[in-house]
């Protein structure tokens, strides 16, 4: 009896928000952190009330917040498949086993997964181009630091991670030789507590930049507690930090995609494919750059995100060399995309090494 | 004061601000659990009270409201346990859960139009003289009042129950709760206050965390802290003074991992980040072999007067 009404009361709690009314398509999005994290899930929620806004009564959404990344997520996927979605969103690297293993067993559902390298059939994969927000803001760091330390809260050691970290970390370089980059690995895409420790530490040893690639705003608020420290908005503008500490930001735009690719399904289109967008096509923005910056960093670094947007310059561009001294980049040579996909070596330069 | 790189002058007082909420709220469920009642919705608790006080502070502008209303919330979460779990007998573990559930979503609810507002942290107070004397004054005499209150808290409750009749009552409670009736101790109306006791303290855990450790709010921002507590509680077998040693011990060894990463000490960071696990795993089979498991004797069973 008591497991019972534990039952009725959990399929209440989950099953009601999601009673259906008629729609031509169901499309469900998971999340990995809450949707008012403020960054990476806050800009994907936006991405599905834009896919509501446009369609109307045609589409009906439904999403799931707080999906741990592993079986759970599989369950989370299944039941969403079950409810009749035809197409879903998984918002976060490490849903991208449990996609593909849910894919199979509905060949009928489209799934789309975020950052991710497997697809299949009724699996895409579409990412941003981050890292050409990160150069940005890895030029504006060097010039910026006074105590050329610049601190990095990391969250996975996957290629998405590593590549901003790269790039961040030649553009600092390129305009300030001393650069020293200090990377924590947090082990957790959501955890504001625990980011805003990483934070306090990085800035106890000395950083005056804080780069995150995790999705609460804690880091923002330790610098500003903190005074002199400067940050970046990560995945979300993060704006209610501006002008100080947070002096620019990469915004994600998941909205075109999204609205897109559920125009697809309607259609009858919709294909596997493999989307990986920057700065040019939208993708990823550059929040405004504040007046905390000097006017003339402001301009240089406007200035690369227009040639980064119609594409005269990559941020990896050679000559780079690998962390352990051998050549990667030839003089003038770009790096091809299965290399950035795939990157897990640091350039040479970084003093720590990229756990295994 | 700088050992392997990291200054300890900085460190300390990382890890005593960073202790601090799953300090609060593990001596709170200590308590309950010393009266027999296993509540497993401390996380629900500490959310609650992170975003009660958390509004509270914002709109009056004074901290010290938002923890006493962030204490009120977490009491008041946790009646709604004590009624469901003493007065209608409902299973303990799965009420906690959902209390857990509960309160998590009704934070999310009700903090809605309080993401990005930049709330008025606690002022540190200044211990004439002490907080005077190098090294150790930076170190352990400039804190707020939180941190003074949650060590306070700790001694209190180490004194009330070793020391004093009420702790006897409440143990004896917990312990062997037929016996305790038969003595005439109202087991029901005890096991309600310490309920009420443990999500007081949850509750200005939480508020810790928006209103010092952050802060600011953010929707579930506690990320598990309200299990560390659980965990710890039975780290430290139950004994007021080991949940401090634990919970410093645990924050210690994070905020020091992380300090050792910031400075690029040469260990793999697999090994910085599980050691706080690590070393958690090593003291309790150290307690296991060397101690003894004090778990109270009626913990998580039902009582009615008429059994």
């Amino acid at each position: 009896m008591k497991f019972k009404s534990i039952l009725t009361g959990v399929l209440l709690a989950f099953g009601l928000g999601t009673a259906a009314i008629a729609a031509d398509v169901k499309v469900g999005f998971v999340y990995v952190g809450p949707i008012g994290d403020g960054g990476w899930t806050y800009e994907h929620d936006k991405g599905r009330l834009a896919v509501e806004k446009h369609f109307g009564d045609r589409v009906e959404t439904i999403y799931q917040e707080n999906v741990p990344e592993g079986a759970d997520a599989e369950r989370v996927m299944t039941t969403m498949a079950m409810q009749g979605a035809d197409l879903i969103f998984t918002t976060s690297f490490g849903y991208m086993d449990p996609t593909i293993n849910v894919a199979k067993k509905f060949p009928n559902v489209k799934f789309e997964h975020a950052t991710g390298y497997k697809r299949s059939d009724n699996v895409s994969t579409y990412s941003a181009r981050f890292y050409e927000g990160r150069a940005i803001q890895g030029h504006i760091a060097g010039k910026m630091t006074k105590t050329n330390k610049v601190g990095y809260i990391a969250s996975f050691p996957i290629p998405e991670v590593i590549r901003g970290i790269n790039s961040a970390y030649i553009h600092a370089k390129k305009v300030n030789p001393n650069i020293e980059f200090n990377i924590i690995w947090v082990y957790t895409w959501f955890d504001p507590a625990k980011e805003a420790d990483a934070a306090k530490a990085l800035i106890d040893q000395g950083a005056d930049v804080v780069l995150q690639h995790t999705d609460s705003t804690a880091p923002q608020a330790a610098a500003k507690e903190a005074g002199n420290v400067i940050t970046f908005g990560q995945a979300s503008d993060m704006g209610e930090y501006a002008p100080m500490p947070r002096v620019s930001s990469i915004i994600d735009d998941w909205a075109p995609y999204y609205v897109a690719r559920t125009q697809a399904v309607l259609d009858g289109s919709w294909e596997s494919v493999d989307t990986w967008d920057g700065i040019g096509p939208g993708m990823v923005g550059i929040g405004e750059i504040s007046d905390a910056v000097p006017a003339d960093v402001k301009a240089e670094a406007l200035a690369m995100r227009d040639a980064i947007a119609d594409g005269s310059y990559h941020p990896f561009t050679g000559p780079i060399k690998k962390q352990d001294g051998s050549d990667w980049l030839g003089a003038g040579e770009t790096s091809d995309d299965g290399t950035l996909l795939g990157m897990n070596f640091y350039v040479e330069g970084i003093t720590a090494e990229v756990p295994q | 004061m700088v050992m392997f790189g990291i200054d300890l002058v900085l460190l300390i007082p990382a890890l005593m601000i960073s202790a601090t909420p799953v300090l609060l709220a593990a001596i709170g469920e200590a308590v309950v659990e010393k009266s027999g009642v296993l509540n497993l919705g401390v996380e629900g608790m500490m959310i609650t009270g992170a975003v009660i006080g958390f509004i509270i502070a914002v709109n009056t502008q004074i901290p010290i409201y938002g923890f006493i209303c962030a204490a009120f919330a977490g009491a008041l979460l946790s009646v709604i346990f004590a009624i469901l779990t003493q007065y209608m007998m409902s299973n303990q573990v799965a009420t906690g859960l959902g209390l857990t559930m509960v309160g998590l979503g009704l934070s999310a609810l009700i903090g809605k139009p309080y993401e990005g507002i930049k709330s008025p942290t606690l002022t540190k107070l200044e211990i004439p003289i002490l907080s005077d004397i190098p090294i150790l004054g930076p170190m352990i005499f400039s804190h707020d009042a939180i941190v003074y209150f949650s060590i306070f808290i700790i001694a209190s409750v180490a004194f009330i129950i070793k020391k004093t009749r009420i702790g006897l009552i409440l143990r004896a409670v917990g312990e062997n709760q037929d016996a305790a009736h038969a003595l005439g101790y109202k087991v029901i109306r005890i096991r309600f206050i310490a309920i009420m006791f443990g999500g007081a303290t949850a509750g200005i855990g939480g508020a810790y965390i928006s209103l010092a450790r952050v802060p600011q709010w953010t929707e579930g921002m506690t990320a598990g802290a309200g299990w560390i507590a659980l965990a710890l509680v039975v780290f430290a077998s139950w004994k007021p003074w080991r949940v401090l040693v634990g919970a410093y011990l645990f924050g210690g060894i994070t905020v020091l991992q992380l300090n050792l990463q910031a400075i690029g000490v040469a260990i793999p960071v697999e090994i910085l980040s599980m050691s706080p696990y690590l070393v958690t795993i090593v003291v309790l089979v150290g307690i296991s072999l060397f101690g003894h498991q004090t778990a109270p004797g009626s913990l998580a069973r039902p009582f009615h007067a008429s059994q």
